[in-house]
């Protein structure tokens, strides 16, 4: 017995040892936290259950089978962020580079697999060189493991990614079916194939860096959804970011006390959209004065700009907050702010997330680029997403609401609960000058009479009259008072219930 | 007395002499470009009429537009406020035919001082101290040159129509004299319309001091004591007081009589300012100019006399009689004016312009008062001065006076547009200030290498530290009240804390207590008593039997503490956390030395460099207009021009590169 209690504890030193005092140093050297570091500072202090400590790799070749570390590069466990409960594995780089072996994956899916049982989120941190190559397939079996694992606890347990090191090659794949991928700057990178096999292949000179990098996937892949300047950094917004999430798909989300009063008017909003129906204005200025204590936690802030996504609380609670952004492509909408929107807009209404649509948008952009890359089938994304949602929808048009681009956004026809305008609000088919040089093509030769016209049809079109008339608006609202409307709204919403027809899945075009 | 008057302005003055109007239960009519549609001005007025699109040369400049305002709404005066029209003789004959007063002097004396040349001759012919100097039109630079060496440098080169600092350029050599007479003569040309520029000797250590005086129609013409308006940044006002620090009871009077003297001698019938340079080291005075309209910081004068300026010449223009008499008139303490613009102080102050996102005031009371024509949610157009408001406030002593706008100054919150509140809190805490040691050379000389917060010294270097670390506890506790916590995890809250801030690591613990927090800082208690809410940027507290203002605002994990000019990015950690963070690289932001950006949005109106060129610091290598001023961009290092990307007659927004170096 007492050799046995000697035994544990020194396995259980070298475990937390990982792959010891030179790896660690060279761990830190490089900015980088090791594996339980950065467990300590995600998780409330003294939360953390590990389990398979223990747990060794079984492989036996290429001299394998004389080299052991207990936990087998991963640590994993759970334990509580402001005291609600997260599971969480942590790859240990110090450990063969944090490789995946056929253990080191069973590990991980144990703790899913309790994720799911108990309806708990799931965090990755992610710092691994790739598939353990000594154990070959299986180690690509462990893949596979975890990645049927993302796909059955997809909408059902909130997965989030941290990217905190590599993440190379069949790796990228968990990371990419979870919810919210993060990732730190400099000291991380996800590429399918790095950058020695696109110069064989492709001769492309590029680093790294450039290829998969922090600032690469957060402003032209779109693939991560923030970058952190450092370890501490991510780690301690991941937290704020938890802080926003249900548990799982059958809980509401979280509510905490708020300083905030729901009726909070804000007058400068009455000036917030200028007189000028082409000059642009910041929609994050109103975000932020809509939501609870002024915050904001926005997600791809530097990708497709034109939309603007990310969670507030109203009344201390979280809504996901999709809006056009006026003042980049005015607001327009694209084939990746669809992609953008749409893929959060589902993430909302998989997890009983209520959703608030702020509105300027003059339409699709158009355009060859667009055309070509599919703008058709990316916009029919968020579309649907918008249509199948059934959790509360409440939308504000701030100003131009035009053609398809209005219809998507929330509208009543898709089943929006409670539809606000602005009186600056213009919803129609299409912007003045352009519907009158249709319909009135016979007068172009006429520039007065093509004035003329402009100003008639803005009179008749350009205000929120005409879709309130027939109830697509419920009402048409002063923009000061818009949180307290927003946010009664949603209160009177709470107990919305809503079912979509039984199907296997619906088929959006992906 | 008027029914109603008209106010040929806009921004805090407008709205200023709406509110002394409304409490002589005069009516009042604005006037405004399509600019202004949604200013506080047009809504403070009974009425408003609009006259013309934003560049003031088509609107507040319009004289017609404004005679015909005030035909269409009946006003019978007009009070111009100060810039635009105040100083035109034109506007107020237009007026005179109508039969509309015209609050302020009549023409002849606005003609008479309006010409910086003609002015210096009537006040010497007055008895009125003048600086030596060449009165009279300058031809070329070879003149300007052979008269700055007979009057001796340095000599200061003056646009005869200035005002403002605009066209005036100051010359220690011959070299500077030749391309000040050049630049000067250019930014008058194209500020003023009119190109004339003369010399005078320049004054060492010199203060700049100003008597406020004012005349009725019945020969009655009294001063009210003097403004020194020493602190000035490019001859642009910053801060005014009044009294002067400097004057004696025989001096004031003594200037006094000369500025009533010289009012007399234009036959002056309303407020005016007659300005003086006073050599700091002996005491001599000399006339600079006097100004026949109200004055930005005429208020620093009504908060020591008890008066209200412009009540006074509407009085005044409607042929009342001066209600006292010269030996009536008493001074009662201190009052000290700050001029809040909109302007980066940490970009050499370039003018900045946006949405007042977030604006809030100071609270006001009998000794703080703001002048402003602005609110949350409007505009700083880059059609207009940049100036957001007025500060002033008054103590009994100059001390108390600084220390109450140092306060006010900390509760000034604007968010949006740059501002130059820090700065401005830094100028009245400087201890030379507070000493009164002031010369017009103050910013210059205190502030060499322009405004650095971060070599700022805080009084109480601790106190910013203990309210990041009371609003960090704050927020952890809420969070720890989150709904969905599972029980018997054991976590806890930290009981320590580690605050980093800059080179500084400290120690606290933290505690509410019954009116705010307690907060254990490396071994000090501090009590915070405070009713701060989370929504607040403004930590309002009691500590140690004063009041403090902090702005406080979250910015990523940390949080960014501004008071008395500094600011402090402190990090609140747990222990263990802050042992990590240690191990943090250190980033630097990139590198944009190799690049010439534009510093504000403007038009780019000259490049002085080409491809390949050799560069030394301090070189010129192109200008920028914005906000009709030309703004000379120089080499901060020697280097070699590697690529041209703007074009002359490019409009540029901030930060846009002009010029790449290799």
């Amino acid at each position: 017995m007492h050799e046995i209690i000697e035994q544990l504890e020194e396995k259980r030193r070298r475990a937390r040892e990982g792959g010891g005092p030179a790896r660690i140093e060279a761990q830190h050297a490089k900015g980088k936290l090791t594996a339980r570091e950065r467990i300590e500072v995600f998780l409330d202090p003294g939360s953390f259950e590990e389990w398979d400590m223990f747990v060794e790799h079984r492989c036996t070749d290429f001299g394998m089978d004389r080299e052991h570390y207990p936990g087998d590069g991963v640590v994993t466990g759970c334990g509580t962020v402001n005291g609600r409960l997260v599971f969480v594995f942590s790859q240990d780089f110090t450990v063969f580079g944090g490789s995946l072996s056929e253990s080191h994956a069973e590990k991980i899916c144990k703790i899913m697999d309790h994720a799911m049982r108990v309806g708990a989120p799931v965090v990755g941190l992610n710092d691994s060189g790739g598939a353990r190559i000594q154990e070959g397939v299986a180690s690509l079996a462990g893949y596979a493991e975890v990645f049927q694992r993302n796909v059955l606890a997809s909408g059902v347990i909130p997965q989030v990614s941290l990217i905190m090191g590599p993440c190379a090659g069949g790796a990228v794949y968990s990371p990419a079916m979870t919810d919210f991928i993060f990732m730190v700057k400099d000291t991380s990178y996800m590429f399918v194939t790095g950058p020695n096999v696109v110069k064989t292949v492709t001769h492309e000179e590029v680093t790294a860096e450039e290829l998969g990098g922090a600032l690469t996937h957060t402003t032209r892949s779109g693939v991560a959804d923030l970058a952190f300047e450092n370890d501490v950094e991510a780690l301690l917004r991941l937290r704020e970011f938890i802080d926003y999430l249900p548990a799982n798909n059958r809980e509401k989300p979280p509510v905490w006390p708020t300083d905030d009063d729901p009726e909070r008017i804000e007058f400068s909003l009455d000036t917030l959209v200028p007189d000028d129906p082409n000059k642009p204005y910041d929609i994050k200025e109103l975000i932020v004065k809509i939501a609870d204590e002024h915050e904001f936690f926005e997600l791809q802030p530097d990708y497709a700009a034109n939309i603007v996504i990310g969670f507030i609380r109203l009344n201390g609670s979280t809504v996901g907050v999709v809006a056009n952004q006026p003042m980049v492509l005015a607001g327009c909408l694209d084939i990746d702010s669809s992609r953008k929107a749409a893929r959060f807009v589902r993430f909302c209404d998989a997890f009983n997330i209520p959703i608030l649509t702020l509105v300027d948008v003059p339409g699709f952009m158009p355009g060859t680029a667009q055309e070509y890359g599919g703008i058709i089938k990316h916009g029919a994304k968020l579309l649907y997403a918008y249509a199948e949602a059934t959790v509360p929808k409440v939308t504000v048009i701030t100003r131009k609401a035009y053609g398809g681009a209005y219809d998507v956004m929330s509208s009543k026809h898709l089943r929006g609960d409670v539809n606000f305008a602005w009186p600056s609000a213009e919803i129609a088919v299409m912007g003045p000058k352009g519907a009158v040089e249709i319909i009135f093509r016979k007068d172009l030769g006429d520039p007065e009479r093509i004035e003329q016209r402009t100003r008639e049809y803005r009179e008749k079109f350009a205000n929120p009259f005409v879709a309130a008339r027939r109830g697509f608006i419920d009402d048409i609202i002063m923009p000061h008072e818009t949180r307290a409307r927003v946010c009664r709204s949603f209160a009177m919403l709470r107990d919305k219930k809503l079912e979509n027809p039984w199907r296997k899945h619906g088929n959006i075009p992906l | 007395m008027f029914k109603k008057i008209l106010v040929a302005n806009r921004g805090e003055i407008a709205c200023r002499i709406f509110r002394t109007a409304r409490r002589l239960g005069i009516g009042t009519v604005a006037v405004y470009s399509d600019a202004d549609r949604d200013a506080l001005h047009v809504r403070l007025a009974d009425e408003a009429v609009h006259i013309g699109p934003p560049p003031s040369s088509e609107s507040y400049l319009r004289i017609d537009r404004i005679v015909e305002a005030c035909k269409a709404t009946g006003a019978e005066a007009v009070h111009p406020g100060y810039g635009f029209l105040s100083e035109n003789p034109a506007f107020q004959e237009a007026l005179a035919q109508e039969g509309i007063v015209f609050i302020g002097p009549d023409r002849r004396a606005i003609e008479a001082m309006g010409d910086k040349i003609r002015s210096k001759q009537l006040a010497r012919e007055a008895g009125v101290n003048t600086v030596p100097g060449y009165i009279g039109v300058i031809e070329d630079p070879d003149q300007a040159v052979a008269i700055a060496r007979e009057i001796g440098y340095p000599v200061m080169i003056k646009a005869s129509a200035g005002g403002g600092g605009k066209g005036m350029r100051l010359a220690w050599n011959d070299q500077e004299v030749r391309e000040g007479f050049v630049s000067a003569t250019n930014e008058a040309r194209s500020a003023f319309g009119d190109e004339r520029v003369f010399l005078e000797k320049f004054i060492e250590q010199p203060r700049h001091i100003e008597i406020q005086i004012i005349a009725d129609h019945h020969g009655n013409i009294c001063y009210l004591g003097e403004r020194e308006c020493s602190i000035q940044r490019r001859h642009q006002k910053v801060i005014e007081e009044a009294p002067s620090p400097f004057l004696t009871p025989e001096k004031r009077r003594e200037m006094g009589e000369q500025a009533v003297a010289l009012a007399r001698a234009v036959d002056y019938r309303s407020a005016g300012t007659v300005e003086f340079i006073v050599g700091g080291t002996t005491g001599e005075f000399y006339f600079l100019e006097m100004n026949t309209r109200l004055q930005v910081e005429h208020p620093v004068t009504e908060m020591v006399t008890g008066l209200d300026l412009v009540e006074l010449m509407i009085r005044v223009a409607a042929g009342e009689p001066l209600p006292f008499t010269q030996d009536q008139v008493r001074l009662s303490g201190w009052a000290i004016e700050s001029r809040v613009y909109a302007e980066d102080p940490l970009r050499n102050f370039m003018p900045s312009i946006g949405r007042l996102v977030r604006y809030r005031e100071p609270p006001v009371s009998e000794q703080v008062r703001v002048d402003s024509g602005v609110e949350e949610g409007g505009e700083v157009s880059m059609y207009y001065d940049p100036m957001i408001a007025k500060l002033i406030t008054h103590g009994d002593t100059r001390e108390e006076a600084a220390r109450r706008m140092a306060d006010a100054l900390d509760a000034y919150y604007i968010r949006g547009v740059n501002h130059n509140v820090g700065f401005l809190n830094a100028l009245v805490c400087h201890p030379r200030f507070l000493e009164g040691r002031l010369t017009t050379h103050f910013i210059a000389e205190e502030f060499p290498d322009g405004f650095q917060p971060e070599a700022l010294a805080h009084p109480e270097p601790d106190l910013p530290l203990a309210v990041a670390a009371a609003v960090h506890y704050n927020r952890v506790r809420r969070a720890a009240q989150i709904s969905g916590r599972q029980d018997g995890f054991g976590g806890s809250l930290p009981d320590r804390w580690v605050l980093l801030c800059g080179e500084r690591r400290a120690e606290a613990r933290v505690e509410r207590v019954a009116d705010g927090y307690q907060v254990l800082l490396d071994g000090k208690t501090y009590r915070l008593a405070t009713d701060w809410k989370r929504t607040e940027p403004l930590f309002r507290a009691r500590v140690g039997g004063r009041e403090w203002c902090f702005q406080v605002e979250r910015e990523g994990i940390a949080y960014r503490i501004t008071s008395r000019g500094c600011t402090f990015l402190v990090r609140v950690f747990d222990p263990t956390t802050a042992d990590l963070w240690a191990l943090m690289p250190e980033k630097r932001p990139p590198d944009l030395s190799k690049f010439l950006l534009s510093p504000m949005p403007g038009l780019l109106v000259a490049l002085r460099v080409e491809v390949g060129q050799l560069v030394k610091a301090g070189e010129e290598l192109a200008v920028v207009e914005a906000m009709k001023m030309e703004n000379s961009l120089r080499a901060v290092a020697d280097g070699v021009v590697k690529e041209i990307l703007a074009e002359v007659g490019d409009s540029l927004r901030v930060d846009q590169p002009i010029i790449a170096f290799e």
